[in-house]
């Protein structure tokens, strides 16, 4: 078998296939707050507890319910979303006038205090999730072995990212919410109910970051503190694609996962940090983001 | 300077007035902490074309905003076709049938030209279809798939004022439509609030080219300070002008 560099191809493309699958998860993930940033003006800080819950509520659906992965796969970002679209109105909108750092403040101390709660009544090890039957196991294409439950988090990833970006770049609906960004009160004097459409945003957005966990549970351990790290990652991912971008998050995400695992196989030490070091340059030359508008 | 109120009618329309369409009474308005409207009273009868004239913050875009829901902090009355709007926000008061071209123009820079078009929902029958308004405004048909920070002034307001003649709402508050535009675009524009009143909209008219006004409209009030301190017919214009041009500092 060829190598490249030196390197075997099995290890090659074992991280290339790596990093893909973070990738998915920093894309749907920093979708999600870019479509909760871009059109609200929220940095919604709990996102990675909310990505958390996300996991959480499929493996509770199916320890307590009995209710398999593909149910909670639309069944867990539904109620994370609902929880999500409470939290809005109960708390986010209150806080809608005054400047982003309350609304950061809020959804960092959200982050706490829902990890807190999970943390008290699960403990940090890990909960396990199976993988369902249908995607267990792998395919093998000679040059590397390909595990099915990781190819369909890629395509489901790569599905949800393009749904969303067609869905808000392409409807009637995306319209209302990408004019409701730029003038509120114009959309409001319409007639369209402003305030539901934030609602239905932030829970949306919130949705995403539900399904990235529920995808995520089978393959990590579901554990409360699950998201911390991941958090830290995404919003370094979002500033590279641009603040509030949906195409700079997709392909942000997905492209930065894969230099990230490229990384882990040229240069391991730099792998952790590679993202943030990307996101210093990016800030020095284009610091609206790669995809992000000029103020 | 020392105004006196000018009371149209702080009362809602009797039986004999059913043809009043709005009716502001004592309508006061407050931005934060400033007290910017001082009880104003206006009426509009269904078809006309009224204008709201004044200097450079007078109150007259106030006014609008006042009574499209845009100004929160208001008290006084707001009596349009047989319902109160004081107390309703800015998408109930458009659902009601009340269109709003503001002076900003509030075109969405990140839509198309075919997407602010097809933004505002109908809320009513008889709106004008598409081929209506490109027949009336020739220009936004070549340019749909431009985005909205891409077209010139003029355009931004032909598209500001197409958008809601696709609604359905039959009276429209305008706010300076002739702002910054050239001569030939402010005919155009002219001539569009003339066809709109034969085709029996009701407009309420802020503007500062008093030129432009007088030719569309059919009664004007003057604004200072807040509140409506005159009310003129247009057949009355030329017996008062002088009285006219020192309101308006022209």
């Amino acid at each position: 078998m060829f190598e490249l560099l030196g390197i075997p191809p099995q290890a090659l493309f074992g991280q290339v296939l790596l990093g893909l699958i973070n990738g998915s998860f920093y894309a749907v993930l920093s979708l999600g707050l870019a479509v909760i940033f871009g059109l609200l003006n929220i940095i919604n800080f709990a996102h990675g507890a909310l990505y958390m819950m996300g996991a959480f509520v499929s493996w509770m659906l199916l320890t307590y319910f009995g209710i398999p992965f593909w149910f909670a796969l639309v069944l867990s970002p539904l109620i994370v979303g609902s929880i999500g679209m409470v939290i809005e109105r109960t708390m986010l909108r209150p806080l809608h006038e005054l400047d982003h750092l309350y609304s950061l403040l809020l959804t960092f101390g959200l982050t706490l205090v829902i990890t807190g709660i999970f943390q008290n009544y699960y403990g940090v090890s890990g909960k396990p999730y199976p993988i369902p039957d249908i995607l267990s196991g792998g395919i093998n294409l000679g040059f590397m072995y390909l595990p099915k439950y990781r190819a369909f988090i890629i395509v489901m990833s790569i599905l949800v990212c393009f749904s969303t970006w067609f869905l808000i770049e392409k409807t009637r609906l995306g319209a209302y919410l990408r004019a409701a960004t730029e003038n509120p009160e114009m959309v409001s004097a319409f007639g369209i109910n402003v305030p539901l459409l934030v609602t239905l945003t932030y829970g949306f957005g919130v949705a995403l970051a539900a399904f990235a966990g529920v995808l995520a549970a089978p393959v990590y351990s579901v554990n409360p503190v699950m998201g911390n790290d991941l958090i830290i990652v995404v919003f370094a991912v979002i500033v590279i694609g641009g603040m509030g971008s949906i195409m700079g998050a997709i392909i942000g995400g997905f492209s930065l996962g894969l230099v990230e695992g490229l990384t882990k196989v040229f240069y391991p030490e730099a792998s952790t940090t590679i993202i943030f070091i990307i996101m210093a340059l990016v800030l020095l030359f284009k610091p609206s983001g790669i995809f992000g508008r000029e103020a | 300077m020392k105004h006196t109120s000018y009371n149209l009618q702080a009362k809602p329309p009797a039986a004999g007035e059913q043809d009043t369409l709005l009716n502001v009474c004592d309508l006061q308005g407050w931005y934060g902490e400033s007290h910017v409207l001082h009880n104003c009273n206006l009426t509009v009868r269904k078809g006309e074309v009224v204008t709201l004239l004044g200097r450079n913050g007078a109150g007259k875009t106030t006014t609008l905003k006042a009574i499209m829901g845009l100004l929160k902090a208001r008290t006084g009355s707001i009596h349009f076709d047989g319902t109160e709007l004081i107390n309703k926000q800015a998408r109930e008061i458009a659902r009601l049938g009340i269109g709003y071209v503001p002076d900003s123009r509030g075109i969405f820079g990140s839509l198309s030209v075919m997407e602010n078009l097809l933004l505002p929902p109908k809320i009513a029958d008889g709106g004008f279809e598409l081929p209506a308004i490109y027949e009336l405004f020739p220009n936004l048909k070549e340019r749909l798939d431009s985005y909205g920070n891409k077209l010139s002034g003029g355009e931004q307001q032909m598209l500001s004022i197409a958008r809601i003649l696709r609604t359905g709402a039959r009276f429209i508050l305008m706010d300076e439509p002739t702002e910054g535009l050239a001569p030939v675009i402010i005919q155009q524009i002219g001539h569009t609030v003339r066809r709109l009143k034969s085709s029996g909209y009701t407009i309420l008219l802020v503007e500062q080219n008093f030129h432009f006004a007088r030719k569309l409209a059919d009664r004007h009030y003057i604004v200072q300070e807040g509140r409506v301190v005159d009310e003129f017919h247009n057949n009355e214009v030329e017996a008062n002008l002088e009285k006219i041009q020192g309101y308006l500092g022209i």
